[in-house]
């Protein structure tokens, strides 16, 4: 329609349709925020088997003489470590201030790697990339003619096993297998904390693969429960916990930096060094409700007997801990108890460690 | 569509007003309202014996989603709230017009709610 702004449709949006969900604007695509119940959903993944459809994310193959060393120097994590096709690293793009452009997933496959980034941040990563890939033999290939799927839970592997041919994969690989005539990549990765796959096939496989993970009792799951889940397992999400503005070092993202081989250069690591030398001022801390209320995005962290104050970046209800749950950047001397200010209000919060559920289990620890 | 109601009144901020046999007024959030929200998981309600405005904040709702200020459709003192939604706040999504009331006004100026939208109008203004 005139004056609407044209959304991005996935290859199933009409079968979203069919289901129910309610279709939102999600960083410019026409996406299932739900289908009736974003808790049901939630639950859903936690106890059985869920699946979302996540298509909306950028899926890149990298090709070339020199996909290596240009990944090497693009990310600050080191693809040197994958040594096993299939094996994916999650790293941080960073920008030559240490600041996080994007973080990803990357694969090593028989062609090269394969980089999924988000959406949201689609345009600027691919000019970044291409920028940089100037000085390097290789080139980016767009897949978009690929759909993608997470089907995660406890049930959820031996339920696409129902479906494809998936041999024994550790946790972080991937690996083709066939369905029908087509080649799918699968890999054990995903976002919600629990067991699960993420499926890249052809989009003009995705309806027919959904319809049959149906039948088999995998229940659709939009992105509204994922959020909780992904909030749930302490991961970070691009534009909350981190931006270009904020240092992996602050974001917990420092396991994600690869320092082990001294020679190798990437871009942001003579910022991250400073950073370093200088002192990092900020972490990124989980905190737990004490008092009445929801933690939101935005709110005022403090503690008592400091000047300084933090800043909630994601904030919910946790369905599976049934209290409010947050991740929040706070000052490095933060602990124990602080108070969050809810609509001018101060109620009382415990600083833990930023991972809250893991495999449908409560592990929440105080730092 | 969602359920409406032509004994009540409503406010274009989602709340709607019945007026009770004995005079007061139990104030609610709509089916609309409750289906754009979402899962209620918390619900603050004005405290018993507190005086509300018409049309200001007398409480909010929070959903997975997002927090929602709800507006009292009348002025005077609140007689009861309903403590039954602090245990099971998904009681506004199951039962928004019956047991997922919010709270209960003592009126000072009943004439208020003349301001206020019928089913009707309610249905129309949010078309």
């Amino acid at each position: 329609m005139f004056g609407e702004r044209m959304l991005k449709e996935t290859a199933l949006v009409d079968l979203h349709r069919e289901l129910g969900a309610k279709l939102v604007d999600f960083g410019g695509w026409l996406m299932p925020l739900h289908y009736g119940s974003q808790m049901e959903e939630h639950h859903r993944v936690r106890q059985g088997a869920g699946w979302f459809d996540v298509s909306h994310m950028t899926v890149l193959d990298v090709h070339g003489a020199d996909a290596k060393r240009y990944l090497q120097f693009l990310l600050a994590n080191d693809v040197a470590k994958l040594t096993q096709p299939g094996k994916a690293l999650y790293s941080g793009m960073l920008n030559e201030r240490a600041g996080v452009i994007d973080d990803l997933i990357v694969y090593l496959c028989d062609f090269g790697y394969r980089v999924v980034v988000n959406c949201a941040t689609r345009e600027k990563d691919l000019a970044w990339m291409q920028k940089q890939a100037a000085n390097f033999e290789v080139s980016l290939i767009e897949r978009d003619e690929l759909a993608m799927l997470a089907v995660q839970g406890p049930k959820a592997r031996a339920l696409v096993g129902q479906l494809l041919p998936v041999p024994d994969l550790g946790v972080f690989v991937g690996a083709d297998v066939k369905y029908k005539t087509s080649n799918v990549f699968v890999a054990r990765t995903g976002y919600t904390g629990e067991d699960g796959y993420e499926v890249i096939l052809p989009a003009s496989e995705a309806v027919a693969f959904v319809q049959q993970l149906g039948e088999v009792g995998v229940a659709p799951c939009g992105l509204g429960a994922r959020d909780t889940l992904r909030l749930e397992a302490g991961m970070n999400l691009y534009g909350h916990e981190m931006d270009e503005a904020i240092s992996p070092l602050e974001a917990n993202m420092s396991w994600t930096l690869d320092w082990s081989d001294s020679g190798r250069d990437f871009i942001g690591k003579k910022a991250l060094l400073q950073q370093k030398a200088d002192g990092v001022k900020n972490k990124l801390v989980g905190l737990l409700i004490k008092g009445k209320g929801v933690l939101r995005a935005g709110q005022e962290v403090r503690m008592s007997g400091s000047e300084a104050s933090g800043l909630i970046t994601s904030g919910s209800f946790s369905p599976t801990l049934s209290t409010s749950i947050a991740l929040a950047r706070v000052p490095v001397e933060f602990n124990g108890e602080c108070q969050v200010i809810i609509r001018n209000k101060e109620v009382a919060v415990d600083i833990v460690k930023p991972c809250f559920v893991r495999n449908g289990a409560n592990i929440v620890k105080a730092i | 569509m969602s359920e409406l109601r032509d004994e009540l009144k409503y406010l274009p901020s989602h709340e709607w007003a019945r007026v009770e046999s004995d005079g007061t007024v139990t104030v609610g959030i709509t089916d609309h309202a409750q289906e754009a929200l979402g899962d209620v998981v918390f619900v603050e309600l004005p405290e018993l014996g507190s005086e509300v405005t018409a049309n200001t904040e007398a409480g909010v709702v929070e959903s997975v989603k997002a927090a929602s200020d709800i507006y009292s459709p009348v002025s005077g003192e609140v007689i009861a709230v309903n403590e039954q939604l602090e245990e099971a706040p998904e009681t506004v999504n199951s039962s928004p017009y019956d047991d997922g009331w919010f709270f209960k006004v003592k009126p000072s100026e009943i004439g208020e709610l003349d301001n206020a939208l019928d089913a009707e109008a309610y249905k129309a203004s949010v078309e």
